[in-house]
Order: C-alpha cells, then sequence, then structure tokens
C-alpha cells in the first residue's frame, strides 16, 4: 500500500515537471497572446533529440544540445512563421490555430521515427531510489525538484532583473506603449517562445525517466497536463503556473494513489483529474487564481 | 543609425507626409511641418483631425494600427524616420508620450521609469542616474513612490510617470499627446509648467493639444489640422489671436460670427 506521504512527494515531482511545461505556456501567451498548441510536440522532439544524442554525446551534451535546438524551433517558428500574422489581438488567434497545424506537422514526423518503441534517454538517475524516512522516492524525482526548482528560479529571476523581462512585462500590459519605449516586440516575443522551447525539452527528461518506462510518442500529450495548469493559474501568471501546476501535479498522484478506492469513478481517472480541477476552478474563479484581468490582452 | 541620442538637438521635418490605414482610408494628406532644435510647437486640431496619426508616423507606431506612411518625408536631424521601427526613433532621440498616459499599471513605478531606458542599445550608469535624477527633481512626487504600482497613481501622477518615463530615454525631442487630458485645471496648469522647464533644459517639444489656450501660450509656432490637412500655420501668438483659432478652439465667439461654430 502506498502511503499518504509518497503520494504526495510523486504529487509535487510532478507537479514540478508540469511546471516547466506550464511556465513556457505561460511565457509564451504572455508575450505574444497565442496559446501554443504545438508546445508538447517540441517537449516529444526534445525528448527524441536526447535520446537519439545521448550515445554520442553523453547525457548532458545530448540534453544541452536538445535544449539549444526546441529554444531555436520554438523561437525560429515564433519569428518567421507566425508573427508574418501581425501583433495585434486578432492575429493572436489566428496564430493560435496555427500552432494546431504546427503540432501535426511536428508530431506525425516524430510518431513516424519512434513508431511504437520507448526510447531510454540514458539519464543519470536510473531507477536509483531513496529513503527518506518512511518514504521511498525515486532519485529522478528528487532530481525533477530540485533542478525544476532552481530553473524556476532563475526564469524569474530573470522576467524581474533583466531588461528583456521587463521589455515583456511592459509589452504585455501595453504593446503600443512598450513599443514607444523602444522595446524590440518581435525581437522579446521570439527569445519567450526559446524560453519555452527550452524548458519543454528539460521537461521531456523527467517525464520519460524513472518511474515512467522511457520516452514515448505520446510522452508529449502526457506534458498537456500543464496545459490546464496553466489555465487554471491565469494564463498570463507565472506564479499561477507554479500554483497550477503543484495543484495538478497532487491531483493527479493522488488520483492515481488511491484510484482502488476511487473506482467508483471509473479506470484512469487520474487521466481526466487534471481537467476535472481546471473546471471545479474556473467555475468558482473564472479569470484562473491568479489572473486579474481574465487572459485578455490590451 | 546612432547608438546614443545625439548630443545636439536637431530638427524634426515632416515633409508632405501622407498617412493611409488599412490601405483604404487616407488619414493624412501632404501635410509638412518643422519642429525647429529646441523649440514648442504645437499642434491644434478636433477629434479625427489627423494630430494622433501624425505622431504615429514619427515614432513609428503607425504599422500596428495598420496604418503606413505613403508617400512623403519624415526626418530627425540626418535620420530618416518614415518606415522605420519605434525604436529607431527612439535612439534617435525622439520619444513619444502616448495619450491617455498608458502608463504600465501592473509595474511599479520604479519598473516603468527604467522601461523608458529599454530602447536605448548600451548606456552608462552614470548616463541612467542623471536621467532619473533628471525626472525626479521634476516630479519630486515619484521619487516618494517609487515601489508603488503605476495603475494606483491619480491621474495627473500617472501623467507625470508618463513623461518621467520618456524622459528616462534622454531625449532631444519629445512628443506629447494631449497631456492634459482628463486632468483637473490645476494639474493641467502643472504640466505646462513642467512642459515649459523641460523646453528649457533643451529638449524640443512636439504638443499635441485639444487645450489649445494652454498649447498656444507654451508654443513657438502652432498649425491646425483639419481632416487630415495643415490649414493654418504661424507663430503661436499670431495664431491665437486669430478669428478660425479663437472661435474654433479657444471657446470664444466672435462678434461678427458669420456661421455657427
Amino acid at each position: 500500500m502506498t502511503g499518504f506521504l509518497d503520494n504526495v512527494l510523486n504529487g509535487l515531482a510532478l507537479g514540478a515537471v508540469y511546471a516547466l511545461v506550464a511556465l513556457g505556456f505561460v511565457v509564451m501567451f504572455k508575450a505574444s497572446g497565442v496559446l501554443n498548441f504545438a508546445h508538447g510536440s517540441v517537449l516529444l522532439l526534445g525528448g527524441y533529440l536526447i535520446a537519439v544524442l545521448h550515445d554520442d554525446l553523453g547525457f548532458a551534451g545530448a540534453l544541452a544540445l536538445a535544449v539549444l535546438s526546441t529554444a531555436a524551433l520554438a523561437g525560429a517558428l515564433d519569428r518567421f512563421l507566425l508573427q508574418r500574422a501581425g501583433q495585434d489581438e486578432q492575429a493572436a488567434h489566428i496564430q493560435t490555430i496555427a500552432t494546431i497545424g504546427i503540432d501535426i506537422l511536428i508530431f506525425t514526423d516524430l510518431a513516424r521515427r519512434i513508431g511504437g518503441d520507448l526510447l531510454s534517454l540514458g539519464d543519470p538517475w536510473g531507477d536509483a531510489v531513496t529513503e527518506l524516512g518512511p518514504v521511498t522516492v525515486a532519485d529522478s524525482r528528487l532530481a525533477a525538484i530540485a533542478v525544476s526548482t532552481v530553473v524556476i528560479a532563475a526564469v524569474f529571476a530573470l522576467f524581474r532583473f533583466t531588461p528583456w523581462g521587463l521589455s515583456l512585462r511592459a509589452a504585455a500590459e501595453d504593446l503600443e506603449a512598450a513599443a514607444l519605449m523602444g522595446v524590440r516586440l518581435r525581437r522579446v516575443r521570439a527569445l519567450a517562445w526559446c524560453l519555452a522551447g527550452g524548458l519543454a525539452a528539460l521537461a521531456a527528461v523527467f517525464l520519460a525517466a524513472f518511474p515512467a518506462p522511457g520516452l514515448e510518442r505520446t510522452t508529449g500529450q502526457i506534458a498537456l497536463h500543464a496545459f490546464p495548469a496553466a489555465i487554471l493559474g491565469g494564463l498570463a501568471s507565472p506564479v499561477g503556473a507554479l500554483a497550477g501546476s503543484l495543484l495538478i501535479g497532487l491531483t493527479e498522484a493522488l488520483v492515481v494513489g488511491y484510484e482502488s478506492d476511487l473506482h467508483v469513478l471509473g479506470d484512469g481517472f487520474g487521466e481526466v483529474a487534471p481537467y476535472a480541477v481546471m473546471l471545479l476552478v474556473l467555475l468558482v474563479r473564472p479569470t484562473g487564481l491568479f489572473g486579474a484581468k481574465g487572459a485578455a490582452r490590451v | 543609425m546612432p547608438e546614443a541620442p545625439p548630443d545636439e538637438p536637431s530638427a524634426l521635418h515632416i515633409e508632405d507626409v501622407d498617412v493611409t490605414y488599412g490601405r483604404a482610408v487616407s488619414a493624412l494628406r501632404s501635410v509638412s511641418l518643422t519642429v525647429p532644435p529646441g523649440s514648442v510647437v504645437a499642434l491644434l486640431g478636433a477629434n479625427g483631425a489627423g494630430k494622433t496619426t501624425l505622431l504615429r508616423a514619427v515614432s513609428g507606431t503607425l504599422r500596428l494600427h495598420r496604418g503606413a506612411v505613403t508617400a512623403g518625408r519624415i526626418r530627425y536631424g540626418d535620420t530618416v524616420l518614415d518606415g522605420k521601427d519605434p525604436v529607431a526613433a527612439v535612439r534617435a532621440g525622439v520619444v513619444q508620450v502616448p495619450e491617455g498616459r498608458r502608463v504600465f499599471p501592473g509595474l511599479s513605478v520604479e519598473e516603468n521609469l527604467r522601461s523608458g531606458g529599454l530602447g536605448l542599445a548600451r548606456r552608462g550608469r552614470a548616463e541612467a542616474r542623471q536621467a532619473r535624477e533628471r525626472v525626479f527633481s521634476l516630479f519630486p512626487r515619484l521619487a516618494e513612490r517609487t515601489h508603488q504600482a503605476a495603475g494606483l497613481l491619480s491621474g495627473g501622477e500617472q501623467q507625470m510617470l508618463a513623461i518621467g518615463r520618456a524622459l528616462m530615454a534622454a531625449p532631444r525631442l519629445l512628443l506629447l499627446d494631449e497631456p492634459s487630458l482628463g486632468l483637473a485645471p490645476q494639474m493641467v496648469h502643472r504640466i505646462a509648467e513642467v512642459i515649459r522647464e523641460i523646453n528649457a533644459q533643451g529638449t524640443g517639444v512636439l504638443l499635441v493639444e485639444q487645450n489649445a489656450g494652454m498649447a498656444l501660450s507654451l508654443a513657438d509656432q502652432a498649425h491646425v489640422l483639419e481632416v487630415g490637412e495643415v490649414r493654418l500655420s504661424g507663430p503661436a501668438a499670431e495664431l491665437a489671436r486669430t478669428d478660425a483659432v479663437r472661435r474654433l478652439y479657444l471657446g470664444e465667439t466672435a462678434e461678427d460670427d458669420q456661421g455657427a461654430a
């Protein structure tokens, strides 16, 4: 029987990984008003690159190259494809739809390459576990919590202290006023997409690591559990993405952990739980936990 | 393109400029005017006359409204501004304060001021500190509220912040769009004093106003726009005496009024 503490720790680890993905959704949305439906496929690409490269480059080298590649891909998609439609709110809707098409393109190709395989990413944690008092936890999950914490703290520092972060926040509040201050809107938002792309490759590592069996073609869809996390957080709020991710991660872990007690809900309720939580939160707070003015951009 | 605003103020030349929105709606036709170095020029006109459009053409934000300069030329000194990104204007030393203040409401006063320097490529700490000190000496109230969210300031304070934010880029020419809009008379008076002071420090001003009395009292030269064309031009003091301006913009009724104003 799995103890409550085990479930909580698993939930935190899951939430930490979702946070990497959800933060990506939020950063891209804040910068461009676009919901990137291709984000899961970009994540899958990151994982796939690590899987094929780690034999030659080692895990660290493969991870670095994958992060750079997905960052470059996401940035280029935004800069050279999406931005051609313009910068205003109407254009953002068109761009959001366009990401669905991009998702299909990337996913179809990757699915063809991966097929039914389970790919190992060669991460250094393997199936090692650590005893923390009464609970036993996979090293990969501890690593997920530690790495996510550091990376997310770094992203928040970027928002707060760098000219890019200030540009991004200013442009999200008032595009035209930011332009008048000389903020280069195209560059700022493309960099935001780069950041999100890089975070996705990092998240792929932990989604494929033990106790998951490895990278499979559906890993990108699992990552989309971060999507309700971003929405229930408020979609334009990085803090909301964090809170939402932890909430979704904990819910999912607890539902899965107590599935036998919840069998009235049917098998596999863990898959649905994130969306159920999202709907419940949105019923009470339609703009999300931290969404002040809703998702609308000026 | 110069990396920092040139030290010497230049003249802004707007020559025969046409502006069209959405490739169909003509907003400005053959507009020409000059802002000599370090002077204050007022631009008057009713709603929809094209005043804001003209500022957008100079600052490079027409594209955000699906508009474009379709003819003519806009230069600041030797730098061509028409068809360029807003950052080109900022780096040339031309900075616009938008209509309705448009401070970043969720950012602190401090961050709003920092955002004013975002367009400059690189600048020394000394220059940034100098710009900040200038802003705080003009607006001591902002110095007391650096950590407050800009959205919580009063209307007058927001206007000060909007001007202060623009001054952080150390502009040679300031484009002001309706700075008196929605402010109490006392605050309008204060803003007018500030504009005079900024100009006395060597910064040129192109002032768009509906409050013609205030604008004409500040300006050296003035132009009146009507449906996209310059109707009247001349020294501000002279324009203030013409019947048309007095009747239409200063709210006075001429004794031999021939038609309804």
